[in-house]
C-alpha cells in the first residue's frame, strides 16, 4: 500500500464479503424452496428470498467495485485520495440504506413496504433486480454521486493512467444508466425496453469496462509486464465489448413487442459477444506466460486467471448457448437462462471482486504483497471448491433446462408448467447439493482471513516485486 | 499483439467503435419507439390497466412468475394466462382471491395477498392488455 487513503478500502471489501455470504444463505433458501414448495412458507416467500438474493449480490459487488476503486486509483494516480472521510462516510450511508433495505423486504410484505416508502409518488418499485424502494435508488444516486466526485477529482488531479480513466468511464456509465430505473411508464413493452438499459447495458457494457481495468490493474501488479502492453491490451477488449454489447441488447428485443429487426441485430452481435471475454482469457493468460516476477501471492494470481477463464465461460460460451434468436424462441425464460446468469455473474464479476479483495488485502492488512502460505492455501481451496460447485450448479441447472424446453415446448403433447418442474425435481436436488458444497467453499474464503502465520515479502526468483 | 499495432490504434478502436455503435443504439431506440404503438396496442391501456401494472408491481408478482419471458422461474409464464385460462377475466381472479393463506403442504403456492375487488379486476385487465401484445408469436405454446 502506497497512500494511506487506499485503508478506506478495506471496510469496503469487508462488507462485501459479508453480504455475500447472506446472498448465498438466500440462494440456499430459494434451491429448497425449488424442491420443498412450502418450506418457510408463508413467512419467507419465493419471491422475497429471490429479492433478498439477487439485491444483495448486487450490492456486494458494488461494494467490490467502490472498494476496488479506493484501493487502485490513488496507486494509478499517485496521489492520495481527495476524500478519505467522504469515502468513509459514502460507506456507512450505503450499508446501512441496504441493510434497512433488506430488513423491510424480510419484516413486512413487498406491498406494504411500497405503501410506506411512498411508492405512489414515483412508482419504481416490482421490477426484476429493481425491487429496491424508490427512496433508496435515490439514496444509491447520491453515494453514486459522491464516490464519482470523490474518484474523479482523485483521477484529473493525477496521472492519468489508461486503467483509471476507463474505470471511471465505466463507474460513470453505471451510475448514469443507473437513471433509467426510475422511468417506469403504464406501458409494459417501453418499461421492460428500457429497464434493459440499466440491466444489459450494466451487465454486458459499462461493468465490462469496470472488470477489465481492474483486471489489467492486477495483472500489472502480478506480472510486472510492461504496463504499456497491458494497456494496449485492455483497449482493444473494451472496444470489443462495447462493439459487441451495445446492439447486442437486441438479444433481450426479441420477445416482448418489439420489432422483428432485433432478432436479427440482437443475433448477430450478441454471437460476438464471447469475443471480448475470449481475448480477456488470451490476454490474462499471456501476461502471466510472460510475467517478470513471480508474485508471492499465488492466490491472487489463481484468481485473475480464474475470472479469465470463467467469465468466458459464464458470459460467453453459456450466453451464445441460447442467444441466437431461432434457439431462444424455445429457451427464453427457463432454467437454461437461470444456469447461465449463475456462471456468468461468478464468473465475471464475483471472481474480479475477489481477485481484487486477494490483492489488495494483504496490503491492506499487514502492508506486505501476500498473505502466508497456510492463508493463501486455504483461499485457494476456497477458489476451487466455489468454481467446481458454480459449475457444477450451472451443468444441473442446463440439464433442468432442456428438459424444460424438450416437455414444456417442444413435444407433441406439451406439458404445464407445474408438472414439468415436479418430474425436473431431481435436478434440484443436485443443484441444492452443489449449493451447499460452494457454501463450504465460501466458509474457508471467510476462514482463510482467520488463518495465523507470517504474512510472505519477499519474492522467489528473479526481479523483486515492489507492489 | 504484435508491435505494429500501437496502443493509439487501439484506443481509436474503442472511441471510435463505441461512439459509432452508440449512435447506431439510439437510432435504432428512435425508430423502434416510432413503430411501438402498432404493437403494443397502447389505444388499449386504460386506467384500469395502469392500475393492474401497478398491483402486479406492488405485490412483486415478478419475483416467481415471468411476464414474457422475463422474471422468475418459479411460477407459470403469465402473458399468456389470459389465453390459458379461457380467455376468462373471472378464471383469473378466482385464481388469485383462492389461494390458500397457509399454502399447501410441501407444494409451491402463491401467497394471499388480499387484493380488492378493484385490484382483482385490474390485475386481470392488465394480464388481458399484455396477452394481446404482438410479441413476435412467443411463447411457442399455451404452457407458456
Amino acid at each position: 500500500m502506497q497512500y494511506q487513503s487506499q485503508a478506506v478500502a478495506k471496510p469496503y471489501f469487508i462488507a462485501a464479503i459479508g453480504l455475500f455470504v447472506g446472498q448465498i444463505l438466500f440462494g440456499l433458501i430459494l434451491g429448497l424452496q425449488y424442491v420443498m414448495g412450502d418450506f418457510l412458507f408463508p413467512e419467507i416467500p419465493f419471491n422475497v428470498s429471490r429479492m433478498v438474493h439477487t439485491n444483495l449480490l448486487i450490492v456486494w459487488l458494488l461494494f467490490g467495485f467502490m472498494g476496488a476503486t479506493y484501493y487502485l486509483v490513488p496507486e494509478e494516480a499517485e496521489r492520495e485520495l481527495y476524500s478519505p472521510k467522504l469515502a468513509l462516510a459514502l460507506f456507512w450511508i450505503f450499508l446501512v440504506a441496504g441493510a434497512l433495505t433488506i430488513v423491510g423486504y424480510l419484516a413486512v410484505p413487498y406491498a406494504t413496504l411500497a405503501e410506506i416508502t411512498g411508492n405512489e409518488l414515483l412508482p419504481t418499485m416490482g421490477r426484476e433486480f429493481l425491487e429496491q424502494p424508490t427512496i433508496t435508488k435515490v439514496g444509491i444516486v447520491v453515494v453514486a454521486l459522491g464516490f464519482l466526485f470523490n474518484v474523479g477529482v482523485t483521477v484529473l488531479a493525477g496521472r492519468k493512467t489508461v486503467v483509471n480513466i476507463v474505470l471511471l468511464t465505466g463507474l460513470t456509465g453505471l451510475a448514469l444508466l443507473f437513471l433509467f430505473s426510475f422511468y417506469n411508464p403504464a406501458n409494459l413493452v417501453l418499461d421492460k425496453m428500457f429497464w434493459w438499459w440499466v440491466v444489459h447495458l450494466w451487465v454486458e457494457g459499462v461493468w465490462e469496462l469496470i472488470l477489465a481495468s481492474i483486471l489489467a490493474f492486477v495483472l500489472i501488479k502480478v506480472t510486472g509486464v510492461d504496463r504499456e502492453v497491458i494497456e494496449k491490451w485492455l483497449y482493444v477488449i473494451i472496444a470489443m465489448a462495447l462493439i459487441t454489447g451495445i446492439i447486442g441488447t437486441g438479444h433481450h428485443y426479441y420477445w416482448i413487442g418489439l420489432p422483428e429487426y432485433w432478432q436479427w441485430l440482437g443475433s448477430v452481435f450478441s454471437a460476438l459477444e464471447p469475443i471480448p471475454f475470449f481475448m480477456m482469457t488470451v490476454f490474462a493468460f499471456n501476461m502471466i506466460n510472460k510475467r517478470r516476477r513471480d508474485h508471492p501471492n499465488k492466490a491472487a494470481v489463481l484468481w485473475a486467471m480464474g475470472t479469465a477463464v470463467m467469465a468466458f465461460l459464464g458470459a460467453g460460451v453459456w450466453g451464445f448457448l441460447h442467444t441466437l434468436s431461432p434457439v431462444n424462441y424455445y429457451t427464453h425464460g427457463s432454467q437454461i437462462t437461470a444456469a447461465h446468469g449463475h456462471l456468468a455473474f461468478y464468473g465475471a464479476y464475483v471472481l474480479i471482486v475477489l481477485t481484487m479483495i486477494s490483492y489488495a488485502m494483504p496490503h491492506l492488512r499487514f502492508r506486505q504483497p501476500a498473505a502466508s502460505a497456510r492463508a493463501q492455501l486455504m483461499e485457494m481451496w476456497s477458489f476451487w471448491l466455489m468454481t467446481i460447485a458454480m459449475i457444477s450448479i450451472t451443468l444441473f441447472l442446463t440439464a433442468a433446462g432442456i428438459l424444460q424446453v424438450w416437455m414444456q415446448r417442444m413435444g407433441e403433447e406439451p406439458l404445464p408448467f407445474m408438472v414439468v418442474q415436479e418430474k425436473i425435481a431431481l435436478f434440484y436436488w443436485m443443484r441444492e447439493v452443489s449449493g451447499l458444497i460452494f457454501f463450504v467453499g465460501l466458509m474457508l474464503y471467510v476462514g482463510s482471513f482467520f488463518v495465523k502465520g507470517e504474512a510472505r515479502e519477499s519474492v522467489g526468483s528473479a526481479k523483486p516485486a515492489t507492489a | 499483439m504484435s508491435d505494429s499495432f500501437t496502443k493509439s490504434m487501439a484506443r481509436n478502436i474503442y472511441l471510435g467503435g463505441s461512439v459509432f455503435f452508440i449512435l447506431l443504439f439510439l437510432v435504432l431506440t428512435f425508430d423502434t419507439v416510432r413503430t411501438l404503438p402498432k404493437r403494443d396496442h397502447r389505444e388499449n391501456i386504460t386506467p384500469q390497466v395502469a392500475l393492474g401494472k401497478k398491483v402486479w408491481e406492488d405485490n412483486n408478482c415478478v419475483g416467481c412468475h415471468t411476464l414474457m419471458g422475463e422474471g422468475a422461474y418459479y411460477a407459470p409464464e403469465l402473458a399468456n394466462v389470459y389465453d390459458r385460462f379461457g380467455k376468462n377475466k373471472d378464471v383469473i381472479k378466482m385464481f388469485i382471491a383462492t389461494r390458500p393463506k397457509e399454502g399447501v403442504p410441501g407444494r409451491r403456492s402463491m401467497p394471499q395477498f388480499n387484493l380488492s375487488e378493484q385490484e382483482l379486476d385490474a390485475v386481470a385487465e392488465f394480464l388481458k392488455w399484455t396477452s394481446e401484445i404482438d410479441d413476435a408469436n412467443w411463447p411457442p405454446n399455451i404452457q407458456g
